[in-house]
């Protein structure tokens, strides 16, 4: 799960992390009263999950109070593209409004899972502010890294020997010890899979703070994090996408125009693929999972049609605990509730086949049965073509 | 032979009583698989499903033998189940359980170091010995006893390798899901380790998908020792980059993870590499006449 900036700074300073001063403002006027808080010099920044927010018009400053209305009436609303965004952009609400700092270093920090090594990694690099899959393309012997043993947890040296790296001295090292220390901390304590600071700044004043800040979070572990949970901001989220998640579906858009439903994610990968191998584009990605009951089934079916993108649509069931009756009864039923207005291919195999292919057809609805996966995708994609 | 699991495994089902275990435990036995205990704290002495269940695993161990385990209780507390049958020396530990958080398992990991037993998964659909033995959730009826192993990172896309290889008379050895998480127990290297020791298996299909390195070290390890034919397919050549990982997460992979360089690692070590998931099957007969 991905959260907005004010969220993550607000969660790794109960970790001590230090960020710059800072409030949110949803209305102009509240940008203004901010601004004559803690400015007169504020940065203001649209709160979107996206990177890269500088380029588009997201990150502006405002040399007082008035003009941190005025410059927050122009944001408020705007509709901001950047290269994460996609061309469609998206809608900023909310601003954080912080303190002007005086920067006189940028450099990067992040922790992140090492699945070869099975530990958390934390990564330093002098090149902040820059993406850092950039750094680790061109320059990746600027990119430090510590790994963090599990019966040890992170140890004094190691984030020493960090911002030594980093090229810090004095009171300053001391300072990015501690921020490194509590950055593992509020990692791990709330199941993060990402945290990210970059930049991380050093100010002329020698302090060390965290400029912009970037967590996502272990989905797994949401349930113990009820706090977490409920940062979860609905309207970043494309909407097909959440509706999906609303009846434990896996379903991820995408650009093409052949739709697919599959019982588990390596079989919807390669539905995928192979609908892309015979010439196609698939529209999406939608595992309907193991477990799955008649009415997850007919949901996923509703989500699937309801992409105007899809001309047509691809089923793939491979019955092992599922049973193919059970997932044909949950796609004859969709499709009488609301129609069958696409050509659907479905292609069923495993337990109970039999009875699941003669649910289909005494249906008398217009499913196109296919023995296999290969010919499965050849009709469905010729069916798009067809179309066309 | 087989690897990991055969005629003498004699499974303990921790979770036995829960809906899951219940279900599944009813489908081991009607495979065949010796179910000899359960474990469901609080309800020591009793009996399920005819099988007697305990308050421990060490218990469990101690009575009836035991050398296998199948987890299926919740995922906030499968972690722990997997340390509790390490810790009672249970040979193989097969965790179905999904949803476990990736921290949990990384403290897993670190308390398996150094400890004899065998993990499968988590978030497997488990192993299966053709005729022998099934723990897990594998549908056996698609099965056949033969001469090839599989392994993969997948549950469906298992069985449809089966299927084909099935459909074209090539029973199985052994097919075993590794898992679907990031932080798993055996991974491929392991398991093919063990199918190169085991006379049965002729060949090997490895089924695998984007993200991490484990594709890329099976081949290292396949280019440098394996001496059997292996036919390969990789899952997710069409999936858009940076859906599931973070921007960090890329640069710990430095570069690795997708599925064509995955492709590329597999042929470069001599790996019949199916494109398309309908030609699994019938790479594996080429690579075994050819």
């Amino acid at each position: 799960m991905k959260i907005h900036e004010f969220q993550a700074k607000s969660i790794l300073s109960r970790f001590g992390v230090q960020v710059p001063r800072g409030e949110v403002a949803d209305a102009p006027p509240k940008a203004r009263e901010i601004a004559q808080r803690i400015g007169p010099k504020v940065v203001l920044k649209a709160q979107v999950h996206a990177g890269g927010r500088g380029k588009g018009g997201g990150i502006r400053v405002a040399t007082n109070p008035e003009e941190a209305e005025d410059i927050a009436r122009q944001m408020i609303g705007m509709i901001l593209v950047t290269p994460q965004t996609g061309p469609e952009g998206k809608e900023v609400r909310r601003l954080l409004v912080e303190e002007a700092l005086n920067i006189r270093r940028e450099l990067y920090l992040g922790i992140v899972i090492d699945r070869a090594r099975e530990a958390a990694v934390i990564m330093a690099s002098t090149e902040g502010g820059v993406e850092i899959e950039k750094v680790a393309a061109e320059k990746p012997d600027l990119i430090f890294k510590e790994y963090v043993g599990q019966t040890t947890g992170l140890l004094g040296f190691q984030a020493r020997r960090l911002a030594f790296k980093l090229g810090l001295e004095g009171d300053t090292h001391k300072q990015a010890v501690k921020f490194i220390a509590a950055l593992y901390r509020a990692f791990e304590a709330s199941d993060a899979s990402l945290a990210e600071i970059n930049p991380l700044v050093v100010t002329g004043q020698g302090s060390v703070l965290a400029l912009d800040a970037k967590m996502n979070f272990d989905d797994n572990a949401l349930p113990r994090h009820v706090d977490i949970n409920a940062m979860r901001d609905l309207g970043e989220e494309s909407p097909l996408e959440v509706e999906a998640s609303k009846s434990n579906l896996n379903y991820i858009k995408l650009d093409g125009d052949v739709g697919c439903m599959v019982n588990g994610a390596g079989l919807a990968m390669a539905t995928m693929d192979i609908i892309k191998y015979s010439g196609g584009a698939p529209a999406n990605f939608l595992d309907i999972g193991g477990g799955v009951s008649e009415t997850a089934v007919t949901n996923a079916f509703k989500i699937l049609v309801s992409d105007k993108d899809v001309k047509a649509a691809l089923i793939n069931i491979f019955g092992g605990i599922v049973r193919c009756d059970m997932v044909a009864g949950g796609i004859v039923k969709a499709a009488r509730e609301i129609g069958l207005k696409i050509p659907m291919v479905v292609r069923l195999e495993g337990t109970n086949v039999d009875l699941g292919k003669k649910i289909l057809k005494e249906s008398g609805l217009a499913f196109v049965s296919a023995p296999d996966m290969k010919t499965a995708a050849e009709k469905v994609v010729a069916l798009v073509k067809g179309g066309n | 032979m087989s690897i990991l699991v055969h005629e003498n495994t004699q499974v303990v089902v921790q979770g036995i009583t829960g809906s899951e275990g219940t279900f599944h435990v009813q489908r081991m036995k009607e495979y065949g698989t010796k179910i000899v205990a359960g474990v469901t704290p609080g309800k020591g002495g009793t009996t399920h499903l005819g099988v007697p269940v305990f308050n421990t695993v060490e218990e469990a161990v101690a009575q009836t033998g035991a050398n296998a385990s199948a987890i299926f209780v919740p995922p906030f507390f499968a972690a722990e189940a997997v340390m509790e049958a390490a810790e009672a020396r249970v040979g193989v530990i097969v965790c179905i359980t999904e949803g476990i958080p990736t921290f949990d398992m990384i403290k897993v990991k670190a308390y398996l170091g150094g400890r004899e037993s065998a993990l499968i998964g988590p978030n497997t659909p488990g192993i299966i010995s053709p005729g022998k033995c099934k723990i897990g959730i594998m549908p056996g009826h698609i099965c056949k006893r033969g001469t090839i192993g599989i392994i993969s990172r997948s549950g469906t896309l298992t069985y449809e390798a089966i299927q084909q290889a099935t459909k074209l008379g090539y029973g199985q050895s052994t097919a075993v899901g590794m898992g679907g998480d990031p932080i798993i127990g055996l991974k491929f290297i392991d398991f093919l380790k063990r199918f190169k020791e085991d006379e049965e298996t002729e060949a090997v299909i490895l089924i695998g998908e984007i993200g991490g390195t484990a594709e890329e070290e099976a081949a290292e390890y396949i280019r440098r020792e394996f001496n059997k034919p292996v036919v390969g397919f990789i899952a997710g050549q069409t999936a858009p980059p940076g859906r599931r990982m973070g921007h960090a997460g890329a640069i710990i992979a430095g570069g690795k993870g997708t599925a064509a360089e995955k492709i590329e690692a597999l042929k470069k070590a001599g790996v019949h590499v199916a494109i398309s998931p309908a030609d699994i099957g019938s790479m594996l007969k080429r690579a075994l006449e050819s």
